[in-house]
């Protein structure tokens, strides 16, 4: 870290006027995102935030900085586009867990798979806020909240272990409460290059009454409900990227621990690999994209006569 | 049908080699001088239905296929009599290519087939049977491999082609050329085995035929000294555009018959400097190229009708959020649904004029010709960056696979224009700075900034928004903001010169008037020209080209003086012909319709205007005649 710093959070910061309700879970996890960007010193023009549609999907213009509210479920082939364009942005994907997980579920596993370098955090709340709280894919079989004339009919899906699956390479979950763990998380997801993701547990205050500040907070046996990893001597890194055992037996690890749910639940890094990214795929496949971001390639005045020449 | 012009037709099973076979005589066919327009029909199947690939010659350009042949080449029985699956699913629709070849033409086939061509009753044809596999053992005894023939069976289809060159009356060794280019290197002992072969079909069937060819391919022209016209699809002239045009990220998801651009240009990208991504849908595919437009990159994407169905929310995202761009190539086959993934259809006109929720400005162009798509797909990107709108340009599955010669593409005055750019203030830090994305202008266009210029952070969103980017549900700012938008489409109709708009072909004083677009503007030009010279009523064609926004003047004036005037459209409902009702006011009292999933022939387009010309009938429905 730079010792002067010329950023700190409150210049990423707009004056827009939030309209979220009192004590939602959304005002900590921009605080902490606020927060990272300031440890990690990005020029707020540099980094282009993306989001989806719902109450997380208002996240952009509450941070400065290029901001764009696309369509619901479509948060992460925008940013694959942005950043595909221009690999020196800084690029944060954020969006609800219906948004990702429902009606983006093929571009939440296909991103993974894909690896470029970029930054996706999920406010996951179990419920449909904006639409009045229906069951959204994190809420389990059989829970109902206030809002749900009848109880979710489904199982819901495993966010951690579905990140694993498809290939993201930094897989963790936070807290979006957790003011000291969640900006130092969401910067280290930053850091990492490669597909980063964050599955941040969101409390929404107005719809769900399950999943409450009051009840992640209990203590039970003596043991607080959420715990970090790493202070339980978890350790989800690989060492050794080019170990396929390595890398298969972590995975496992991660998968395993994703089930801990209920009286005990982690937060932290789940799994972390260095795996090749896309941008490097692409820069052994395209001779000048490890030289420039793709618009600045000079390509105004192309040579088409040698394909001409072919068809003759 | 024109005299001189020859169809040479090679028919067989998908995956065996016809679309190869086709590709290699119809290259021979340019470089033995004769102009060529070909086309191949094929199913949505990978191996065994049947596949046919047609190349007419001629000594002018041709726009058109001609239904009737003179050379057939049956790889196969089916070729020959018609689709065997006689019980199911349906009666035989399919009765063979031999109904097809004008007297005095000329059937090669497989002696080993169990083809009877005495029970073909065409007697007034010469059936040339020859055993393919034989001779191809023949052939590959000069390079030891005789013994090879099973493995190497797909070079019986080059014996069956050896043989139509000499019934067409070509120079073998022109033929054999086009193999040594095509096979160099490591593979020129593929390029040898297929010269031989050709010779030994060659001669067989000059054996057969008693020396004399009955056509003479080299009366069609002179071997081009200098530089040999080029042999152009659509889909070649299309990633052309592109590519003069700048273009750096294009995205697709598998689809036919849209693919094979993209695959094309996928090729293209080490040595163009391009990035082409498959993505995971169509949904992803446009909304990468709405998030790399943002960006600053020329985008593009491209698909057909389902692929499109599923894209359509991106162009209202992209629209409301002024995004230049993406350009959306709309390669057009048959719908609803599913409906005839790999046959012509131009039924998705309307579709593409109204893809998504809303009053929203994008522009809609469709190019008719190689040269025209060209000048369009370039031309689409300067409209998006100019106008900060989605641009669709709409084709079709014939435009893509028609082969046809083209001297050159004129690609002089293309200019690349990337539209109102931001200047940065100077301030860097701190929100609320000076620049605004959406700044109400006179033009409507506001000046954009790339995400990564210092001064220029914006926000963009798919809610209504002021002119920073944010949300608002204000009324004034939603009524300002829409005329900001929808006034991009007056500013666009103002700027786009006329002759982009709609093209004009045959005399002013002509008796009768027809209108239409795409791909059929090839066919009605090559029937007016047999029309006026067999039945001396002279004809004139509008084709309209630029969709949205709509040319009203430019149409209502090329029709008002017209005395009778004919819609000719490959579709169900003659959507053209409702647009420039609703347009303009006129109305097109007679319709010519394809919608059988083919194009139309010379011959169809011919008889089914001669019908109408000659009667008031308001509907005039062509179907297909063969394959």
């Amino acid at each position: 870290m730079i010792a002067e710093e010329t950023y700190t959070a409150k210049d990423y910061k707009t004056p827009v006027h939030v309209n979220w309700c009192p004590a939602c879970g959304d005002f900590g996890i921009v605080t902490a995102l606020q927060n990272a960007l300031a440890m990690l010193q990005i020029p707020p023009y540099k980094v282009a935030v993306f989001s989806g549609i719902g109450c997380s999907g208002k996240t952009p213009h509450y941070i400065n900085a290029y901001g764009f509210h696309t369509l619901h479920g479509r948060v992460l082939p925008n940013a694959t586009g942005a950043k595909l364009a221009n690999r020196e942005l800084t690029v944060i994907a954020v969006g609800g867990d219906g948004d990702g997980y429902g009606i983006g579920a093929g571009y939440f596993v296909n991103s993974g798979r894909r690896n470029l370098d970029f930054t996706y955090l999920v406010f996951d709340n179990g419920v449909y806020g904006l639409t009045k709280g229906q069951g959204a894919p994190t809420l389990a079989r059989g829970q109902r909240t206030k809002s749900m004339p009848e109880p979710a009919i489904q199982d819901s899906l495993n966010p951690i272990a579905l990140a694993i699956g498809s290939g993201y390479t930094f897989v963790a979950r936070g807290y979006a409460f957790d003011t000291k763990g969640l900006a130092p998380l969401i910067a280290e997801a930053m850091e990492h290059r490669g597909s980063s993701f964050i599955d941040i547990l969101q409390t929404c205050p107005t719809y769900n009454d399950l999943m409450t500040v009051n009840w992640l907070k209990e203590t039970i046996d003596e043991q607080p409900r959420l715990y970090k990893l790493a202070d339980e001597g978890y350790d989800g890194v690989v060492r050794d990227p080019s170990s396929v055992a390595e890398v298969v037996a972590k995975k496992s690890q991660a998968v395993e621990k994703s089930y801990e749910w209920g009286d005990r639940i982690p937060l932290g890094v789940f799994y972390q690999a260095r795996l090749r990214t896309y941008e490097e795929e692409l820069e052994s496949r395209l001779p000048l994209f490890a030289d420039a971001p793709l618009i600045g390639w000079d390509v105004s005045n192309r040579d088409v006569a040698p394909l001409l020449h072919v068809l003759r | 049908m024109p005299e001189g012009d020859l169809t040479w037709l090679i028919g067989g099973a998908q995956g065996g080699g016809v679309d190869t076979s086709g590709g290699v005589f119809a290259r021979f066919a340019v470089r033995s001088g004769a102009r060529v327009f070909s086309n191949i029909e094929y199913h949505s199947n990978i191996m065994g239905e049947h596949s046919y690939y047609r190349v007419r010659m001629a000594k002018q350009d041709r726009h058109s296929i001609l239904d009737r042949v003179n050379v057939l080449v049956a790889l196969d029985l089916e070729s020959l009599t018609g689709d065997p699956h006689l019980e199911f699913p349906y009666p035989q629709s399919f009765r063979g290519h031999v109904p097809e070849v004008l007297p005095g033409g000329i059937v090669i086939y497989d002696t080993d087939s169990k083809f009877n061509p005495t029970q073909a009753e065409r007697g007034d044809i010469t059936f040339v049977g020859l055993p393919y596999l034989e001779l191809l053992r023949e052939a590959l005894k000069d390079f030891g491999r005789e013994n090879d023939a099973s493995r190497l069976r797909i070079i019986t289809n080059t014996i069956a082609v050896g043989a139509s060159v000499f019934a067409i009356g070509g120079d073998i060794e022109t033929f054999a050329q086009v193999y040594r280019d095509d096979f160099t290197g490591r593979r020129a002992d593929v390029a040898e085995m297929n010269a031989r072969a050709a010779t030994v079909g060659y001669e067989c069937a000059s054996r057969e035929l008693g020396g004399r060819s009955p056509f003479d391919l080299k009366g069609l022209g002179k071997v081009p000294s200098g530089r040999r016209p080029m042999l152009l699809r659509g889909m070649h002239a299309c990633a052309i555009g592109k590519l003069k045009a700048g273009l750096n990220l294009q995205t697709y998801y598998p689809i036919s018959p849209a693919t094979d651009e993209s695959v094309y240009l996928e090729g293209l990208q080490r040595s163009q400097n391009l990035l082409v991504v498959q993505a995971e849908d169509e949904i992803a595919c446009i909304q990468m190229a709405v998030g790399a437009a943002n960006a600053g990159a020329r985008a593009a994407t491209s698909t057909s009708g389902p692929g499109f169905a599923l894209m359509v929310e991106g162009l209202g995202y992209a629209s409301i959020t002024e995004v230049p761009g993406p350009v959306v190539f709309l390669w057009q086959r048959g719908g609803p649904s599913t409906g005839l993934p790999t046959r012509q259809d131009q039924g998705d006109l309307r579709f593409a004029l109204h893809p998504a929720q809303g009053d929203f400005p994008h522009i809609v162009v469709a190019p008719a010709d190689p040269q025209q798509i060209m000048e369009d797909s370039f031309e689409a990107f300067n409209w998006a960056d100019r106008y900060q709108m989605p641009v669709v340009v709409i084709v079709d599955k014939y435009l893509s696979t028609q082969h046809a010669t083209v001297q050159d593409l004129n690609m002089e005055n293309l200019v690349i224009d990337r539209g109102p750019r931001f200047t940065p203030n100077g301030r860097v830090n701190g929100a609320g700075e000076d620049y605004l994305r959406f700044r109400f202008t006179e033009s409507g266009v506001s000046p954009r900034s790339f995400p990564g210029e210092e001064g220029g952070i914006f926000w963009s969103t798919s809610d209504e928004h002021d002119e920073r980017g944010h949300i608002t549900e204000d009324p004034e700012n939603r009524i300002r903001m829409m005329e900001k938008r929808m006034g991009k489409l007056d500013l666009a109709a103002s700027e786009i010169p006329s002759e982009r708009k709609v093209s004009v072909y045959g005399p002013d004083d002509a008796d009768v008037t027809l209108v239409g677009w795409g791909s059929v503007k090839g066919t009605v030009l090559d029937a007016m020209d047999v029309i006026a010279r067999e039945d001396g009523t002279k004809l004139r064609f509008v084709q309209v080209r630029l969709m949205r926004p709509f040319p009203v003047e430019e149409v209502t004036a090329a029709l008002s003086g017209a005395q009778r005037l004919i819609l000719v459209e490959g579709n169900y409902t003659g959507q053209l012909g409702g647009l420039v009702r609703e347009m303009t006011g006129i109305n097109l009292p007679q319709k010519v319709l394809k919608y059988d999933g083919r194009p139309f022939s010379e011959e169809e387009m011919v008889e089914a205007l001669r019908q109408a010309i000659a009667s008031k009938e308001e509907r005039i429905h062509v179907s297909h005649r063969s394959g």
